[in-house]
């Protein structure tokens, strides 16, 4: 039975279907990783072993039936608790939702259901999907399945959808769902040696998942391969009249259309996101990746961002911005906790249940939206963030004028230690250096396994592709994927 | 200018006045949520996730809402903008779920239009005067909070939250509380004529901020001061009046006008402080990221156009022009658009029913609705929506008139008796015996009668005593029990008489 736990979503899906095993089955094995590694791990908030069961057998029942099984059928998967699930905890990782159970159900995750996919648990994240290492959540950080060589150091799984990545790479699930901030899939996936896209914003709808950056925000799928990727994204995404910043354009058959012949594709080399004192293990992963392009049929070309290097303090002015409206709902009014001092009158309680109910790291950015948004400093701050967005925008507008796709490092480093950079904020936001600006652009990128760092750490690259190329992006990570032969995984310790 | 001036001790003081009116728009729907819209339901009973502010709830823009502010600012002839964005008003408050309300601050959906109020020389309105109107942006209204269901806690109904608001913001073009009560009261028909919002005030869903300043002769503008919320339109002239006295009487005893939000009492009609600038919330607006910039399409503005009735100006000038009312008499049928319709489908019924042009009978109508139906209403305490004499039957009655089947004092009687029994006026006028005669055979036998039995007056009336002509039509009614047609009665006197 422990076999069917390496399998991904596509053999999972065939297998059911071509009755190789049966739904329940693998639905079992996977409950019993979960369960079995929660205590070392702590990959989910809440295990819904019984959810995965129900689904299960309902697509066994419906291939007994002789029914179409869907897209994701007889694959149960992993829920970041940021997606509201009808009537299951959702928390988005903090205390101020502990115990909320919402009574209804996000788009993206009833989209999941009704394509036949099973909900094993909701995974651990960063509070409120504020973070890189998923140290900021109430729930306690999840542990990465990867140690360096040598070492016993417990690492990050990255953030926020760390629960996510840690869960795939340690065969928790086969594969989950993802947001994607300013990195949020692709980061998680780097340092996990699993794959993950963030698809053009607006793909998948928004509705019932809860906001952190609503103009960033995205979710996309994080699974062991390009081609799960690309199942599950399927599955996931479309039009959504409950959003209004849903794209209103069909869901294309991304899975059928995967190809890695890259000929007649031209790659862009981004100049400005090679950077002074990058580490070299990074550069020459990077170098590697150009290698394996070329040797797919592509022509690579060196292409200017020319703002890239205001996309890191614009990422922090929009996102805090709009996360310190996006959170002034969360007041103790309505659901989730209530801090009523004895005595107090409603300004007390706003102020003690949002002391008590957010973390550091949500505070902290709450202050800096509020501050950046307060008379007189809107302008200089906001207004001038808006404006450098359409800049990077445009560089990227103009760069896809030259190539196809752009190739870059997912993260300028490999999973660090947890705690490491717990006390310095900006070097944990650094993290995000070559993530950011995508998202700001809102188009799709995706993170691919590549290789190992000396110390036998995941390492990721970057695919950025033209809004909504989601395909070109899904087959230059193909084309990675089948040169790189990324075969590694965590040594099993939990 | 008006003539309007507050006597201070040290001189006169103008007063300038602005209104920030807020329009609730007519919608089965909320502005961002499908939850429904009625007044007095049950606390809580309209909420939809997004109301309450759920976690991911996402707000989508109510079309029909947009429309109803197009359709008004089409109606003031504003510029109507194609590309309108919403931004969020940050701010806590237990009646507002989201922590933000969303509005429209940056870019309004309707622009720069007016309105005309009339000349009204007993309100101290000299002339016809065009009031500025800067804009109306699109918001939602916050929810209500309950202070007497606790002992010690309020508790929140969430059933307005999110109803859409037009918020429509005039130029400081008016200089009297008089002018202030004719624009609100312009303001309120145009919308109902429009369609886009009820106006009924009492219930809420149309207040307005009264800004107010003062300032000598040729000063430039004063510090103003906001008075929230003000929900009739003599409420409004009151606190006008009042603040302006106020400021007046605050300036002369050296002191200084504080820029700040209040609130006027009713009971007293005074208006008390509530915050000043210093403590005014810093709102933090900014574009709502949940939502698209508005962009209006050509044909979507050309179906609102082609929606809008016929507008109270337009309506009154044909009313004086083609039906030939006086101007009184249109204003007074066209000032609420139940009032225009209601005399519209009168109109027609006695057109109808009397076989003749609808500008033949038009000045007959409209007297009968001003001068009989309104007093007989008024005496019941009833209104033209609950009337229970209906155009159809008002028209009826008038045919009946027209056609001179029954005399205009006999009209009366037959319309107390409708209004108590609700019976139609030909019935009426059968059972009753009031159809009056107009056969002149009839009449000519009748005064023959009247000459014959009164010779000494015949012969007095032909020696030139004529005012005896009165005597022999009354002998003559009489006579006929009042049924005789005066009209043919007169003719024949006449011609017997020499």
């Amino acid at each position: 039975m422990t076999e069917l736990t390496e399998l991904g979503v596509a053999r999972i899906r065939d297998g059911v279907k071509a009755g190789d095993f049966t739904a329940l089955e693998v639905a079992e094995a996977f409950n019993a990783n979960v369960a079995a590694a929660q205590e070392a791990l702590n990959a989910f908030i809440v295990a819904t072993p019984e959810k995965a069961i129900e689904a299960a057998k309902a697509t066994d029942a419906k291939r007994a039936a002789g029914e179409e099984l869907g897209k994701m059928g007889g694959v149960p998967i992993g829920m970041k608790d940021l997606f509201a699930t009808f009537d299951v905890q959702t928390t988005a990782a903090s205390h101020i939702l502990e115990g909320f159970r919402p009574q209804y159900e996000s788009t993206v995750s009833q989209n999941l259901w009704n394509a036949g996919a099973g909900m094993l648990g909701k995974l651990n994240l960063d509070q409120f999907a504020m973070g890189s290492s998923n140290e900021t959540s109430y729930f306690g950080n999840v542990i990465s399945p990867w140690r360096k060589a040598g070492s016993n150091a417990p690492l990050a799984p990255g953030g926020s959808s760390g629960g996510s990545s840690a869960a795939i790479a340690a065969r928790l699930c086969p594969a989950a769902t993802g947001t994607d901030t300013g990195g949020s899939i692709r980061q998680p996936a780097a340092f996990t040696g699993t794959t993950g896209i963030k698809p053009t914003y607006g793909r998948c709808s928004r509705w019932g998942v809860v906001a952190f950056a609503s103009s960033l925000d995205q979710a996309g799928p994080m699974a062991k391969d390009t081609r799960d990727c690309a199942i599950m994204l399927e599955a996931m995404a479309g039009f959504d009249p409950k959003d209004a910043t849903s794209l209103d354009l069909p869901v294309p058959n991304w899975e059928a259309l995967l190809s890695a012949d890259l000929s007649g594709k031209t790659v862009g080399i981004p100049r400005e996101y090679r950077m002074d004192g990058m580490d070299a293990e990074i550069v020459a992963l990077w170098d590697q990746g150009v290698a394996w392009l070329k040797d797919a049929g592509a022509k690579v070309v060196d292409i200017s961002l020319p703002h890239t290097k205001y996309a890191l303090p614009t990422y922090y002015i929009i996102a805090p911005a709009e996360a310190s409206s996006n959170l002034a709902r969360y007041d103790g009014v309505r659901y989730g906790l209530r801090d009523l001092p004895e005595g107090a009158n409603l300004q007390d309680m706003y102020a003690a249940t949002r002391a008590a109910g957010f973390g550091p790291e949500v505070k902290r950015r709450i202050l800096i939206g509020t501050y950046v948004l307060s008379a007189g400093f809107y302008d200089a701050y906001y207004t001038q963030a808006q404006k450098v967005r359409t800049l990077i925008s445009q560089d990227f507008a103009k760069a896809f004028e030259q190539c196809d796709v752009i190739l870059a490092p997912t993260t300028p480093t490999a999973a660090f230690a947890l705690g490491e950079n717990v006390d310095d904020p900006l070097s944990m936001y650094l993290n995000d250096v070559f993530s950011v600006p995508a998202s700001l652009a809102g188009l799709p990128a995706m993170s691919v396994p590549a290789g190992l760092s000396k110390d036998g750490l995941p390492l990721g690259l970057q695919i950025i592709g033209k809004a909504f190329d989601e395909q070109g992006v899904l087959n230059a990570g193909l084309a990675l994927e089948q040169r790189a032969q990324f075969t590694a995984k965590p040594e099993k310790w939990w | 200018m008006s003539n309007y001036r507050i006597q201070g001790a040290t001189g006169e003081w103008e007063v300038v006045i602005g209104l920030e009116v807020h329009a609730q728009v007519t919608s089965q729907a909320k502005l961002f949520s499908g939850a429904a819209t009625a007044f007095g339901a049950e606390p809580n009973t309209q909420v939809a996730l997004i109301d309450a502010a759920m976690p991911g709830m996402l707000p989508v823009p109510n079309k029909e809402c947009i429309r109803q502010a197009v359709r008004t600012g089409m109606a003031i002839n504003a510029q109507i903008n194609k590309y309108s964005r919403f931004d969020r008003k940050n701010y806590f408050y237990a009646d507002l779920p989201q922590g933000y309300q969303i509005s429209q601050l940056y870019h309004p959906i309707v622009g720069e239009g007016s309105l005309t109020i009339e000349a009204d020389a007993k309100a101290g309105i000299p002339e016809d005067k065009v009031i500025g109107i800067e804009r109306i942006h699109v918001e939602q209204d916050a929810g209500k909070l309950m202070h007497d269901q606790h002992p010690t806690m309020s508790y929140v109904d969430l059933n307005r939250v999110g109803v859409a608001l037009m918020e429509i913001v005039s130029r400081p073009d008016m200089t009297s509380p008089a002018e202030a009560g004719a624009y609100l009261s312009k303001l309120r028909t145009i919308l109902r004529y429009v369609g886009s919002c009820d106006g009924n005030m009492d219930q809420g869903s149309m207040r307005a901020d009264v800004n107010v300043s003062v300032r000598k002769a040729g000063e430039p503008l004063g510090t103003r001061t906001e008075t929230k919320n003000v929900n009739s339109v003599r409420f409004v002239m009151q606190a006008i009046e009042h603040e302006a006295m106020r400021q007046v009487d605050v300036l002369e005893s050296g002191g200084q006008i504080v820029q700040e939000t209040r609130l006027f009492d009713p009971n007293s009609g005074t208006t008390r402080s509530m915050r000043s600038k210093e403590d005014a919330h810093d709102y933090r607006y900014f574009p709502d990221p949940d939502l698209l910039p508005l962009i209006l399409e050509d044909d979507f503005l050309e179906d609102c156009r082609a929606s809008l009735p016929e507008l109270p100006d337009a309506k009154k000038a044909r009313y004086e022009n083609e039906l030939g009312l006086s101007a009184y008499n249109a204003s007074v049928l066209t000032a609420d658009v139940d009032t225009a319709r209601w005399f519209e489908r009168l109109l027609a019924e006695t057109a109808k029913a009397s076989g003749k042009a609808p500008a033949e009978v038009s000045k007959q109508a409209a007297n009968w609705l001003i001068s009989e139906l309104f007093g007989a209403l008024n005496k019941l305490g009833t209104s033209l929506e609950e009337s229970p004499v209906t155009p159809e039957k008002g028209g009826d009655l008038l045919a009946l008139i027209a056609k001179g089947t029954i005399s205009g004092s006999a009209a009366k009687q037959v319309l107390e008796i409708m209004l108590e029994t609700g019976d139609d006026a030909e019935t009426i006028v059968e059972r009753e015996g009031l159809k009056q005669e107009s056969d002149t055979g009839a009449i000519e036998a009748e005064v023959d009668k009247i000459l014959a039995a009164n010779e000494d007056k015949v012969a007095q009336y032909k020696d030139g005593k004529v005012a005896l002509f009165g005597f022999f039509v009354g002998q003559t009614m009489k006579a006929m029990k009042g049924k005789g047609n005066p009209q043919v009665v007169n003719e024949i006197l006449k011609t017997k008489l020499g």
